[in-house]
Protein backbone atom coordinates (compact mmCIF):
# COMPACT_ATOMS: atom_id res chain seq x y z
CA UNK A 1 0.00 0.00 0.00
CA UNK A 2 2.74 2.34 1.07
CA UNK A 3 4.79 1.63 -2.05
CA UNK A 4 1.95 2.46 -4.46
CA UNK A 5 1.14 5.78 -2.77
CA UNK A 6 4.75 6.97 -2.78
CA UNK A 7 5.16 6.03 -6.42
CA UNK A 8 2.06 8.01 -7.38
CA UNK A 9 3.39 11.17 -5.70
CA UNK A 10 6.70 10.84 -7.53
CA UNK A 11 5.09 10.57 -10.98
CA UNK A 12 4.83 13.86 -12.94
CA UNK A 13 1.07 14.06 -12.37
CA UNK A 14 1.33 13.40 -8.64
CA UNK A 15 4.25 15.78 -8.29
CA UNK A 16 2.36 18.52 -10.12
CA UNK A 17 -0.69 17.95 -7.92
CA UNK A 18 1.47 18.07 -4.79
CA UNK A 19 3.16 21.31 -5.85
CA UNK A 20 -0.12 22.91 -6.87
CA UNK A 21 -1.60 21.91 -3.52
CA UNK A 22 1.39 23.36 -1.71
CA UNK A 23 1.11 26.64 -3.63
CA UNK A 24 -2.62 26.82 -2.90
CA UNK A 25 -2.06 26.11 0.78
CA UNK A 26 0.62 28.78 1.13
CA UNK A 27 -1.34 31.39 -0.86
CA UNK A 28 -4.61 30.86 0.98
CA UNK A 29 -2.81 30.68 4.31
CA UNK A 30 -1.07 33.99 3.65
CA UNK A 31 -4.26 35.66 2.42
CA UNK A 32 -6.18 34.66 5.54
CA UNK A 33 -3.38 35.58 7.92
CA UNK A 34 -3.02 38.91 6.09
CA UNK A 35 -6.62 39.70 6.97
CA UNK A 36 -5.83 39.36 10.66
CA UNK A 37 -2.38 40.96 10.40
CA UNK A 38 -4.00 44.01 8.80
CA UNK A 39 -6.33 44.22 11.78
CA UNK A 40 -3.38 43.67 14.16
CA UNK A 41 -1.54 46.50 12.43
CA UNK A 42 -4.46 48.87 13.02
CA UNK A 43 -4.98 47.61 16.58
CA UNK A 44 -1.32 48.10 17.51
CA UNK A 45 -1.30 51.52 15.93
CA UNK A 46 -4.42 52.40 17.88
CA UNK A 47 -2.99 50.93 21.08
CA UNK A 48 0.11 53.14 20.93
CA UNK A 49 -2.13 56.17 20.49
CA UNK A 50 -4.48 54.99 23.29
CA UNK A 51 -7.41 54.48 20.96
CA UNK A 52 -9.47 51.34 20.66
CA UNK A 53 -9.08 50.74 16.94
CA UNK A 54 -11.61 48.79 14.88
CA UNK A 55 -13.89 46.98 17.35
CA UNK A 56 -17.35 46.87 15.80
CA UNK A 57 -17.40 44.09 13.17
CA UNK A 58 -17.28 40.72 14.93
CA UNK A 59 -15.84 40.07 18.39
CA UNK A 60 -12.99 42.57 19.09
CA UNK A 61 -13.38 43.71 15.47
CA UNK A 62 -11.89 40.43 14.25
CA UNK A 63 -13.96 40.45 11.05
CA UNK A 64 -13.10 44.06 10.14
CA UNK A 65 -10.76 43.07 7.31
CA UNK A 66 -13.42 40.87 5.73
CA UNK A 67 -15.92 43.70 5.85
CA UNK A 68 -13.33 45.97 4.21
CA UNK A 69 -12.70 43.31 1.59
CA UNK A 70 -16.33 43.13 0.56
CA UNK A 71 -16.59 46.88 0.51
CA UNK A 72 -13.60 47.19 -1.82
CA UNK A 73 -14.74 44.43 -4.14
CA UNK A 74 -18.32 45.66 -4.51
CA UNK A 75 -17.37 49.23 -5.50
CA UNK A 76 -17.00 50.45 -9.06
CA UNK A 77 -13.56 50.43 -10.68
CA UNK A 78 -12.84 53.94 -11.89
CA UNK A 79 -10.25 54.31 -14.62
CA UNK A 80 -9.27 57.93 -15.33
CA UNK A 81 -9.99 59.15 -18.86
CA UNK A 82 -6.38 60.07 -19.63
CA UNK A 83 -4.93 56.90 -18.16
CA UNK A 84 -3.04 54.24 -20.06
CA UNK A 85 -5.72 51.67 -19.36
CA UNK A 86 -3.77 48.42 -19.72
CA UNK A 87 -0.72 49.53 -17.75
CA UNK A 88 -3.01 51.14 -15.19
CA UNK A 89 -4.73 47.83 -14.47
CA UNK A 90 -1.57 45.78 -14.89
CA UNK A 91 0.28 47.63 -12.12
CA UNK A 92 -1.77 46.41 -9.12
CA UNK A 93 -1.86 42.90 -10.56
CA UNK A 94 1.91 42.93 -10.86
CA UNK A 95 2.35 44.12 -7.27
CA UNK A 96 -0.01 41.41 -6.05
CA UNK A 97 1.57 38.58 -8.01
CA UNK A 98 5.14 39.56 -7.16
CA UNK A 99 4.30 39.75 -3.47
CA UNK A 100 3.04 36.18 -3.58
CA UNK A 101 5.55 34.40 -5.84
CA UNK A 102 8.31 35.31 -3.40
CA UNK A 103 6.74 33.00 -0.81
CA UNK A 104 7.61 29.99 -2.99
CA UNK A 105 11.09 29.70 -1.49
CA UNK A 106 10.27 30.50 2.15
CA UNK A 107 10.83 27.39 4.30
CA UNK A 108 8.15 27.33 6.99
CA UNK A 109 9.50 24.26 8.78
CA UNK A 110 12.09 21.59 7.89
CA UNK A 111 11.04 20.37 4.46
CA UNK A 112 7.90 22.51 4.32
CA UNK A 113 8.78 24.65 1.34
CA UNK A 114 7.18 24.88 -2.08
CA UNK A 115 10.46 25.10 -4.00
CA UNK A 116 13.80 24.50 -2.29
CA UNK A 117 15.90 26.51 -4.77
CA UNK A 118 19.62 26.51 -4.19
CA UNK A 119 19.74 30.22 -5.00
CA UNK A 120 16.74 30.94 -2.76
CA UNK A 121 18.09 34.11 -1.17
CA UNK A 122 18.94 35.54 -4.56
CA UNK A 123 15.46 34.67 -5.82
CA UNK A 124 13.91 36.52 -2.88
CA UNK A 125 16.16 39.50 -3.54
CA UNK A 126 15.30 39.46 -7.26
CA UNK A 127 11.57 39.32 -6.65
CA UNK A 128 11.63 42.05 -4.02
CA UNK A 129 13.64 44.25 -6.38
CA UNK A 130 10.86 43.88 -8.95
CA UNK A 131 8.27 45.29 -6.56
CA UNK A 132 9.18 48.78 -7.69
CA UNK A 133 7.57 48.19 -11.11
CA UNK A 134 4.06 48.03 -9.75
CA UNK A 135 4.52 51.45 -8.21
CA UNK A 136 6.26 53.08 -11.17
CA UNK A 137 3.76 51.69 -13.67
CA UNK A 138 0.81 52.72 -11.50
CA UNK A 139 2.17 56.22 -11.06
CA UNK A 140 2.93 56.75 -14.72
CA UNK A 141 -0.24 55.17 -16.11
CA UNK A 142 -2.48 57.34 -13.91
CA UNK A 143 -1.43 60.30 -16.08
CA UNK A 144 -1.72 62.62 -13.13
CA UNK A 145 0.77 64.78 -11.23
CA UNK A 146 0.72 63.49 -7.65
CA UNK A 147 0.85 59.80 -8.57
CA UNK A 148 3.74 60.52 -10.92
CA UNK A 149 5.71 62.41 -8.28
CA UNK A 150 5.02 59.61 -5.81
CA UNK A 151 6.23 56.95 -8.19
CA UNK A 152 9.42 58.88 -9.00
CA UNK A 153 10.20 59.19 -5.33
CA UNK A 154 9.51 55.58 -4.71
CA UNK A 155 11.68 54.40 -7.58
CA UNK A 156 14.67 56.29 -6.23
CA UNK A 157 13.97 55.19 -2.67
CA UNK A 158 13.57 51.50 -3.39
CA UNK A 159 16.59 51.33 -5.67
CA UNK A 160 18.73 53.06 -3.03
CA UNK A 161 17.79 50.79 -0.16
CA UNK A 162 18.04 47.66 -2.26
CA UNK A 163 21.78 48.19 -2.50
CA UNK A 164 22.40 48.00 1.24
CA UNK A 165 19.81 45.23 1.57
CA UNK A 166 21.77 43.19 -0.97
CA UNK A 167 25.08 43.78 0.81
CA UNK A 168 23.62 42.72 4.16
CA UNK A 169 22.29 39.55 2.55
CA UNK A 170 25.86 38.94 1.31
CA UNK A 171 27.13 38.96 4.93
CA UNK A 172 24.58 36.28 5.82
CA UNK A 173 25.50 34.22 2.76
CA UNK A 174 29.16 34.46 3.82
CA UNK A 175 28.29 33.19 7.31
CA UNK A 176 26.13 30.32 6.11
CA UNK A 177 28.23 29.46 3.06
CA UNK A 178 25.10 28.86 1.02
CA UNK A 179 22.31 30.65 -0.81
CA UNK A 180 19.78 27.97 0.04
CA UNK A 181 17.37 29.22 2.69
CA UNK A 182 17.00 25.78 4.31
CA UNK A 183 20.77 25.53 4.70
CA UNK A 184 20.92 29.07 6.07
CA UNK A 185 18.33 28.18 8.72
CA UNK A 186 19.99 24.85 9.52
CA UNK A 187 23.22 26.75 10.08
CA UNK A 188 21.49 28.52 12.99
CA UNK A 189 20.23 25.37 14.72
CA UNK A 190 20.89 24.78 18.41
CA UNK A 191 21.36 27.47 21.00
CA UNK A 192 20.39 31.07 20.53
CA UNK A 193 23.99 32.26 19.96
CA UNK A 194 24.02 30.26 16.74
CA UNK A 195 21.64 32.74 15.18
CA UNK A 196 23.26 34.92 12.55
CA UNK A 197 22.25 38.06 14.41
CA UNK A 198 24.59 36.93 17.20
CA UNK A 199 27.43 35.98 14.88
CA UNK A 200 26.41 32.40 14.10
CA UNK A 201 28.07 30.21 16.75
CA UNK A 202 30.23 30.65 19.83
CA UNK A 203 33.42 30.57 17.76
CA UNK A 204 32.13 33.57 15.84
CA UNK A 205 30.96 35.56 18.82
CA UNK A 206 33.13 38.59 17.88
CA UNK A 207 30.97 38.89 14.77
CA UNK A 208 28.13 39.90 17.09
CA UNK A 209 29.49 43.44 16.88
CA UNK A 210 28.92 43.39 13.13
CA UNK A 211 25.95 41.13 12.64
CA UNK A 212 23.61 42.50 15.28
CA UNK A 213 23.76 46.07 13.93
CA UNK A 214 23.43 44.60 10.44
CA UNK A 215 20.20 42.87 11.43
CA UNK A 216 18.86 46.22 12.60
CA UNK A 217 20.03 47.93 9.41
CA UNK A 218 18.24 45.18 7.53
CA UNK A 219 15.08 45.87 9.48
CA UNK A 220 15.24 49.61 8.73
CA UNK A 221 16.02 48.97 5.06
CA UNK A 222 13.08 46.59 4.95
CA UNK A 223 10.88 49.43 6.18
CA UNK A 224 12.19 51.63 3.38
CA UNK A 225 11.87 48.88 0.79
CA UNK A 226 8.22 48.26 1.63
CA UNK A 227 7.38 51.98 1.81
CA UNK A 228 6.32 51.72 5.43
CA UNK A 229 6.39 54.69 7.77
CA UNK A 230 8.72 56.42 8.60
CA UNK A 231 9.76 55.98 4.97
CA UNK A 232 6.33 56.13 3.33
CA UNK A 233 7.33 59.01 1.06
CA UNK A 234 5.76 57.52 -2.08
CA UNK A 235 2.35 57.98 -0.49
CA UNK A 236 3.06 60.75 2.01
CA UNK A 237 -0.52 61.84 2.62
CA UNK A 238 0.41 65.31 3.80
CA UNK A 239 2.32 66.20 0.61
CA UNK A 240 1.20 63.88 -2.17
CA UNK A 241 -2.33 62.94 -1.02
CA UNK A 242 -1.66 59.23 -1.45
CA UNK A 243 1.12 59.17 -4.04
CA UNK A 244 0.81 56.52 -6.72
CA UNK A 245 -2.50 55.29 -5.28
CA UNK A 246 -4.44 58.52 -5.82
CA UNK A 247 -6.31 57.37 -8.92
CA UNK A 248 -6.93 53.81 -7.75
CA UNK A 249 -10.23 52.63 -6.40
CA UNK A 250 -12.00 49.44 -5.37
CA UNK A 251 -10.37 46.13 -6.41
CA UNK A 252 -7.18 47.51 -7.99
CA UNK A 253 -6.57 49.49 -4.81
CA UNK A 254 -7.27 46.37 -2.76
CA UNK A 255 -4.69 44.45 -4.81
CA UNK A 256 -2.11 47.18 -4.16
CA UNK A 257 -2.84 47.04 -0.45
CA UNK A 258 -2.73 43.25 -0.17
CA UNK A 259 0.48 43.21 -2.18
CA UNK A 260 2.02 45.82 0.08
CA UNK A 261 1.13 43.91 3.24
CA UNK A 262 2.25 40.59 1.75
CA UNK A 263 5.60 42.26 1.05
CA UNK A 264 5.84 43.53 4.61
CA UNK A 265 5.17 40.07 6.03
CA UNK A 266 7.67 38.65 3.54
CA UNK A 267 10.31 41.04 4.85
CA UNK A 268 9.48 39.94 8.42
CA UNK A 269 9.91 36.32 7.32
CA UNK A 270 13.23 37.23 5.67
CA UNK A 271 14.56 38.88 8.84
CA UNK A 272 13.51 35.78 10.79
CA UNK A 273 15.14 33.38 8.33
CA UNK A 274 18.34 35.27 7.72
CA UNK A 275 19.14 36.58 11.19
CA UNK A 276 16.92 35.12 13.88
CA UNK A 277 17.12 31.39 13.34
CA UNK A 278 14.05 30.75 11.17
CA UNK A 279 12.17 27.83 12.71
CA UNK A 280 14.85 27.18 15.37
CA UNK A 281 13.51 28.11 18.82
CA UNK A 282 16.94 29.13 20.16
CA UNK A 283 17.56 25.99 22.23
CA UNK A 284 18.27 22.40 21.21
CA UNK A 285 15.13 20.32 20.75
CA UNK A 286 16.05 16.71 21.67
CA UNK A 287 12.54 16.21 23.06
CA UNK A 288 11.22 16.31 19.49
CA UNK A 289 13.45 13.48 18.25
CA UNK A 290 10.96 10.77 19.16
CA UNK A 291 7.91 12.71 18.00
CA UNK A 292 6.37 12.11 14.57
CA UNK A 293 7.79 14.35 11.85
CA UNK A 294 4.46 16.08 11.34
CA UNK A 295 4.10 17.14 15.00
CA UNK A 296 7.72 18.27 15.18
CA UNK A 297 7.20 20.33 12.04
CA UNK A 298 4.07 21.89 13.54
CA UNK A 299 6.16 23.00 16.52
CA UNK A 300 8.81 24.50 14.20
CA UNK A 301 6.10 26.17 12.12
CA UNK A 302 4.74 27.75 15.30
CA UNK A 303 8.19 29.08 16.21
CA UNK A 304 8.67 30.52 12.73
CA UNK A 305 5.25 32.17 12.71
CA UNK A 306 5.78 33.57 16.21
CA UNK A 307 9.01 35.27 15.17
CA UNK A 308 7.51 36.58 11.94
CA UNK A 309 4.53 38.04 13.77
CA UNK A 310 6.90 39.55 16.34
CA UNK A 311 8.73 41.44 13.58
CA UNK A 312 5.43 42.45 12.07
CA UNK A 313 4.40 43.91 15.43
CA UNK A 314 7.69 45.84 15.50
CA UNK A 315 6.99 47.26 12.04
CA UNK A 316 3.46 48.17 13.11
CA UNK A 317 4.75 50.01 16.18
CA UNK A 318 7.41 51.91 14.23
CA UNK A 319 4.54 53.35 12.18
CA UNK A 320 2.98 54.74 15.34
CA UNK A 321 5.95 56.38 17.00
CA UNK A 322 8.49 57.53 14.41
CA UNK A 323 7.84 60.72 12.42
CA UNK A 324 8.26 60.61 8.63
CA UNK A 325 11.71 61.26 7.18
CA UNK A 326 12.34 64.19 4.91
CA UNK A 327 13.32 63.09 1.40
CA UNK A 328 16.94 64.31 1.43
CA UNK A 329 17.47 62.75 4.85
CA UNK A 330 16.12 59.47 3.57
CA UNK A 331 18.61 59.51 0.70
CA UNK A 332 21.41 60.48 3.06
CA UNK A 333 20.59 57.57 5.37
CA UNK A 334 20.54 55.12 2.49
CA UNK A 335 23.63 56.17 0.57
CA UNK A 336 25.89 57.79 3.16
CA UNK A 337 25.14 55.72 6.26
CA UNK A 338 23.79 52.26 5.43
CA UNK A 339 25.73 51.65 2.23
CA UNK A 340 29.23 52.33 3.65
CA UNK A 341 28.50 50.47 6.88
CA UNK A 342 27.18 47.41 5.11
CA UNK A 343 30.13 47.46 2.67
CA UNK A 344 32.54 47.51 5.61
CA UNK A 345 30.54 44.71 7.23
CA UNK A 346 30.88 42.55 4.11
CA UNK A 347 34.64 43.11 4.07
CA UNK A 348 34.98 42.35 7.80
CA UNK A 349 32.83 39.21 7.71
CA UNK A 350 34.71 37.95 4.65
CA UNK A 351 38.03 38.62 6.39
CA UNK A 352 36.79 36.79 9.50
CA UNK A 353 35.80 33.78 7.42
CA UNK A 354 39.26 33.60 5.88
CA UNK A 355 41.53 34.57 8.78
CA UNK A 356 39.30 34.35 11.83
CA UNK A 357 38.01 31.65 14.14
CA UNK A 358 36.50 28.30 13.40
CA UNK A 359 33.19 28.06 11.66
CA UNK B 1 8.19 17.05 -23.51
CA UNK B 2 7.35 19.59 -20.82
CA UNK B 3 10.82 21.02 -21.28
CA UNK B 4 10.26 21.47 -24.98
CA UNK B 5 6.93 23.20 -24.39
CA UNK B 6 8.51 25.51 -21.81
CA UNK B 7 11.41 26.29 -24.11
CA UNK B 8 9.24 27.17 -27.08
CA UNK B 9 6.93 29.23 -24.90
CA UNK B 10 9.78 31.23 -23.41
CA UNK B 11 11.58 31.57 -26.73
CA UNK B 12 8.43 32.78 -28.50
CA UNK B 13 7.67 35.28 -25.75
CA UNK B 14 11.20 36.64 -25.79
CA UNK B 15 11.33 37.00 -29.60
CA UNK B 16 7.86 38.55 -29.85
CA UNK B 17 8.45 40.98 -27.01
CA UNK B 18 11.85 41.88 -28.46
CA UNK B 19 10.05 42.77 -31.68
CA UNK B 20 7.53 44.81 -29.76
CA UNK B 21 10.34 46.72 -28.03
CA UNK B 22 11.25 48.12 -31.43
CA UNK B 23 7.77 48.55 -32.88
CA UNK B 24 5.83 49.90 -29.88
CA UNK B 25 4.90 53.54 -30.44
CA UNK B 26 5.06 54.59 -26.82
CA UNK B 27 8.64 54.44 -25.43
CA UNK B 28 7.35 53.46 -21.98
CA UNK B 29 5.64 50.44 -23.52
CA UNK B 30 8.93 49.64 -25.25
CA UNK B 31 10.71 49.51 -21.90
CA UNK B 32 7.97 47.31 -20.46
CA UNK B 33 8.37 44.90 -23.37
CA UNK B 34 12.12 44.98 -22.83
CA UNK B 35 11.51 43.86 -19.26
CA UNK B 36 9.39 40.98 -20.55
CA UNK B 37 12.26 40.02 -22.87
CA UNK B 38 14.76 40.01 -20.00
CA UNK B 39 12.39 37.93 -17.97
CA UNK B 40 11.90 35.23 -20.56
CA UNK B 41 15.65 35.19 -21.19
CA UNK B 42 16.06 34.53 -17.44
CA UNK B 43 13.57 31.68 -17.83
CA UNK B 44 15.71 30.22 -20.64
CA UNK B 45 18.76 30.41 -18.36
CA UNK B 46 16.88 28.47 -15.69
CA UNK B 47 16.05 25.79 -18.27
CA UNK B 48 19.76 25.50 -19.08
CA UNK B 49 20.43 24.82 -15.40
CA UNK B 50 22.10 28.19 -14.88
CA UNK B 51 19.76 29.48 -12.17
CA UNK B 52 22.45 31.73 -10.67
CA UNK B 53 22.89 33.60 -13.96
CA UNK B 54 19.11 33.80 -14.32
CA UNK B 55 18.74 35.43 -10.91
CA UNK B 56 21.60 37.83 -11.66
CA UNK B 57 19.92 38.78 -14.92
CA UNK B 58 16.72 39.57 -13.06
CA UNK B 59 18.43 41.44 -10.21
CA UNK B 60 20.79 43.50 -12.37
CA UNK B 61 18.92 44.08 -15.60
CA UNK B 62 15.30 43.98 -14.56
CA UNK B 63 15.69 45.20 -10.99
CA UNK B 64 18.17 48.01 -11.61
CA UNK B 65 19.00 48.86 -15.23
CA UNK B 66 15.46 48.70 -16.59
CA UNK B 67 14.16 50.69 -13.61
CA UNK B 68 16.53 53.50 -14.57
CA UNK B 69 15.50 53.21 -18.22
CA UNK B 70 11.87 53.48 -17.24
CA UNK B 71 12.68 56.32 -14.87
CA UNK B 72 14.31 58.36 -17.64
CA UNK B 73 11.88 57.46 -20.42
CA UNK B 74 8.87 58.31 -18.26
CA UNK B 75 10.17 61.81 -17.70
CA UNK B 76 10.85 62.53 -21.39
CA UNK B 77 8.38 64.77 -23.11
CA UNK B 78 8.05 62.73 -26.26
CA UNK B 79 6.33 64.00 -29.37
CA UNK B 80 5.01 60.88 -31.09
CA UNK B 81 4.44 62.51 -34.47
CA UNK B 82 8.01 63.73 -34.58
CA UNK B 83 9.25 60.29 -33.59
CA UNK B 84 7.52 58.65 -36.52
CA UNK B 85 8.89 61.21 -38.97
CA UNK B 86 12.44 60.08 -38.32
CA UNK B 87 11.53 56.45 -38.90
CA UNK B 88 11.84 56.50 -42.68
CA UNK B 89 14.94 58.68 -42.57
CA UNK B 90 16.97 56.37 -40.37
CA UNK B 91 15.66 53.15 -41.88
CA UNK B 92 18.58 52.52 -44.30
CA UNK B 93 21.16 52.96 -41.53
CA UNK B 94 19.19 50.71 -39.20
CA UNK B 95 18.88 48.10 -41.94
CA UNK B 96 22.66 48.08 -42.48
CA UNK B 97 23.34 47.70 -38.75
CA UNK B 98 20.74 44.95 -38.52
CA UNK B 99 22.21 43.09 -41.48
CA UNK B 100 25.72 43.25 -40.05
CA UNK B 101 24.48 41.89 -36.71
CA UNK B 102 22.56 39.13 -38.46
CA UNK B 103 25.59 38.15 -40.55
CA UNK B 104 27.78 38.02 -37.44
CA UNK B 105 25.29 35.87 -35.60
CA UNK B 106 25.07 33.44 -38.51
CA UNK B 107 28.85 33.22 -38.70
CA UNK B 108 29.11 32.50 -34.97
CA UNK B 109 26.30 29.95 -35.07
CA UNK B 110 27.80 28.12 -38.03
CA UNK B 111 31.27 28.17 -36.48
CA UNK B 112 29.94 26.80 -33.21
CA UNK B 113 27.95 24.13 -34.99
CA UNK B 114 30.98 22.97 -36.96
CA UNK B 115 32.93 22.64 -33.75
CA UNK B 116 35.25 25.59 -33.97
CA UNK B 117 34.98 28.09 -31.16
CA UNK B 118 33.07 26.25 -28.48
CA UNK B 119 34.84 22.90 -28.77
CA UNK B 120 37.85 22.17 -26.64
CA UNK B 121 36.71 24.41 -23.82
CA UNK B 122 34.37 21.83 -22.33
CA UNK B 123 31.94 22.94 -19.66
CA UNK B 124 32.78 22.08 -16.07
CA UNK B 125 30.70 19.01 -15.25
CA UNK B 126 28.13 20.22 -12.75
CA UNK B 127 27.91 17.06 -10.71
CA UNK B 128 28.33 17.85 -7.04
CA UNK B 129 29.16 21.54 -7.29
CA UNK B 130 26.29 24.05 -7.36
CA UNK B 131 26.51 26.51 -10.18
CA UNK B 132 27.24 29.46 -7.88
CA UNK B 133 30.30 27.61 -6.67
CA UNK B 134 31.35 26.58 -10.17
CA UNK B 135 31.20 30.16 -11.45
CA UNK B 136 32.97 31.45 -8.35
CA UNK B 137 35.82 28.98 -8.74
CA UNK B 138 36.46 29.95 -12.33
CA UNK B 139 35.93 33.67 -11.76
CA UNK B 140 38.34 33.98 -8.82
CA UNK B 141 41.07 31.68 -10.11
CA UNK B 142 41.46 31.52 -13.86
CA UNK B 143 39.85 34.84 -14.76
CA UNK B 144 40.67 36.83 -11.64
CA UNK B 145 42.63 39.56 -13.45
CA UNK B 146 39.98 40.05 -16.10
CA UNK B 147 37.33 40.08 -13.39
CA UNK B 148 39.20 42.72 -11.40
CA UNK B 149 39.79 44.74 -14.57
CA UNK B 150 36.06 44.68 -15.29
CA UNK B 151 35.48 45.94 -11.75
CA UNK B 152 37.97 48.77 -12.34
CA UNK B 153 36.24 49.75 -15.58
CA UNK B 154 32.95 49.96 -13.70
CA UNK B 155 34.58 52.02 -10.96
CA UNK B 156 35.96 54.47 -13.52
CA UNK B 157 32.54 54.72 -15.18
CA UNK B 158 30.94 55.39 -11.81
CA UNK B 159 33.43 58.09 -10.90
CA UNK B 160 32.96 59.61 -14.35
CA UNK B 161 29.21 59.78 -13.89
CA UNK B 162 29.58 61.36 -10.46
CA UNK B 163 32.09 63.94 -11.70
CA UNK B 164 29.83 64.87 -14.62
CA UNK B 165 26.75 65.40 -12.47
CA UNK B 166 28.24 66.82 -9.29
CA UNK B 167 27.86 70.57 -9.24
CA UNK B 168 28.60 72.42 -6.08
CA UNK B 169 26.27 75.36 -5.71
CA UNK B 170 27.56 77.59 -2.93
CA UNK B 171 24.37 79.49 -2.21
CA UNK B 172 22.21 76.47 -1.51
CA UNK B 173 21.10 75.73 2.04
CA UNK B 174 22.37 72.39 3.16
CA UNK B 175 21.83 70.31 6.24
CA UNK B 176 25.04 69.63 8.14
CA UNK B 177 24.16 66.73 10.42
CA UNK B 178 27.42 66.99 12.38
CA UNK B 179 26.86 70.65 13.18
CA UNK B 180 23.26 69.99 14.07
CA UNK B 181 24.14 67.25 16.52
CA UNK B 182 27.01 69.22 18.07
CA UNK B 183 24.84 72.26 18.65
CA UNK B 184 24.49 72.92 22.38
CA UNK B 185 21.83 74.75 24.29
CA UNK B 186 24.26 77.53 25.11
CA UNK B 187 24.91 78.24 21.40
CA UNK B 188 21.27 78.68 20.70
CA UNK B 189 19.92 81.02 23.31
CA UNK B 190 20.74 82.92 26.51
CA UNK B 191 18.70 83.66 29.55
CA UNK B 192 18.92 87.29 30.47
CA UNK B 193 17.48 88.87 33.57
CA UNK B 194 16.04 92.02 32.03
CA UNK B 195 15.80 95.02 34.33
CA UNK B 196 12.40 96.53 34.31
CA UNK B 197 12.06 99.63 32.18
CA UNK B 198 15.33 99.03 30.36
CA UNK B 199 14.72 96.09 28.04
CA UNK B 200 17.35 94.01 26.33
CA UNK B 201 19.52 94.85 23.32
CA UNK B 202 21.41 92.43 21.12
CA UNK B 203 24.67 93.45 22.80
CA UNK B 204 23.49 92.11 26.14
CA UNK B 205 22.90 88.67 24.67
CA UNK B 206 26.51 88.19 23.60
Amino acid sequence: MEATTTSFWSTPVGWTLMTAGGILLVTVGILISLAFLLLADRKIWAGVQMRKGPNVVGPFGLLQSFADFFKFVLKEIVVPAGADKIVFLLAPLLTFVLAFIAWAVIPFAPGWVVSDLNVGVLYLFAVSSLGVYGIIMGGWASNSKYPFLGSLRSAAQMVSYEVSLGLIIVTVILLAGSMNLTTIVDNQAGWIWNWHAFGGGLGNLPLLIIMFPMSIVFFVSALAETNRPPFDLPEAESELVAGYQVEYSSTPYLLFMIGEYANIVLMCAMITLLFFGGWNPGFPTPFLDGAPQFLANLFYLGVFLFKTVFWFAMIAMVKAFVPRYRYDQLMRLGWKVFLPYSLVAVVLVAAWRVFGGAI
Amino acid sequence: MIQAIAFYLLATVSVVSALLVVTAKNPVHSVLWLITTFFSAAGLFVMLGAEFLAMLLVVVYVGAVAVLFLFVVMMLDVDFVQLREGYAKYFPLAAIVGLILLAEMIVVAVAAAQGGAARGAELIPATDVSNVEAIGRVLYTEYVYIFQAAGLVLLVAMIGAIVLTLRYKPNIKRQDIGRQVNRRQSDAYANVQAESGKGVTLEDLK
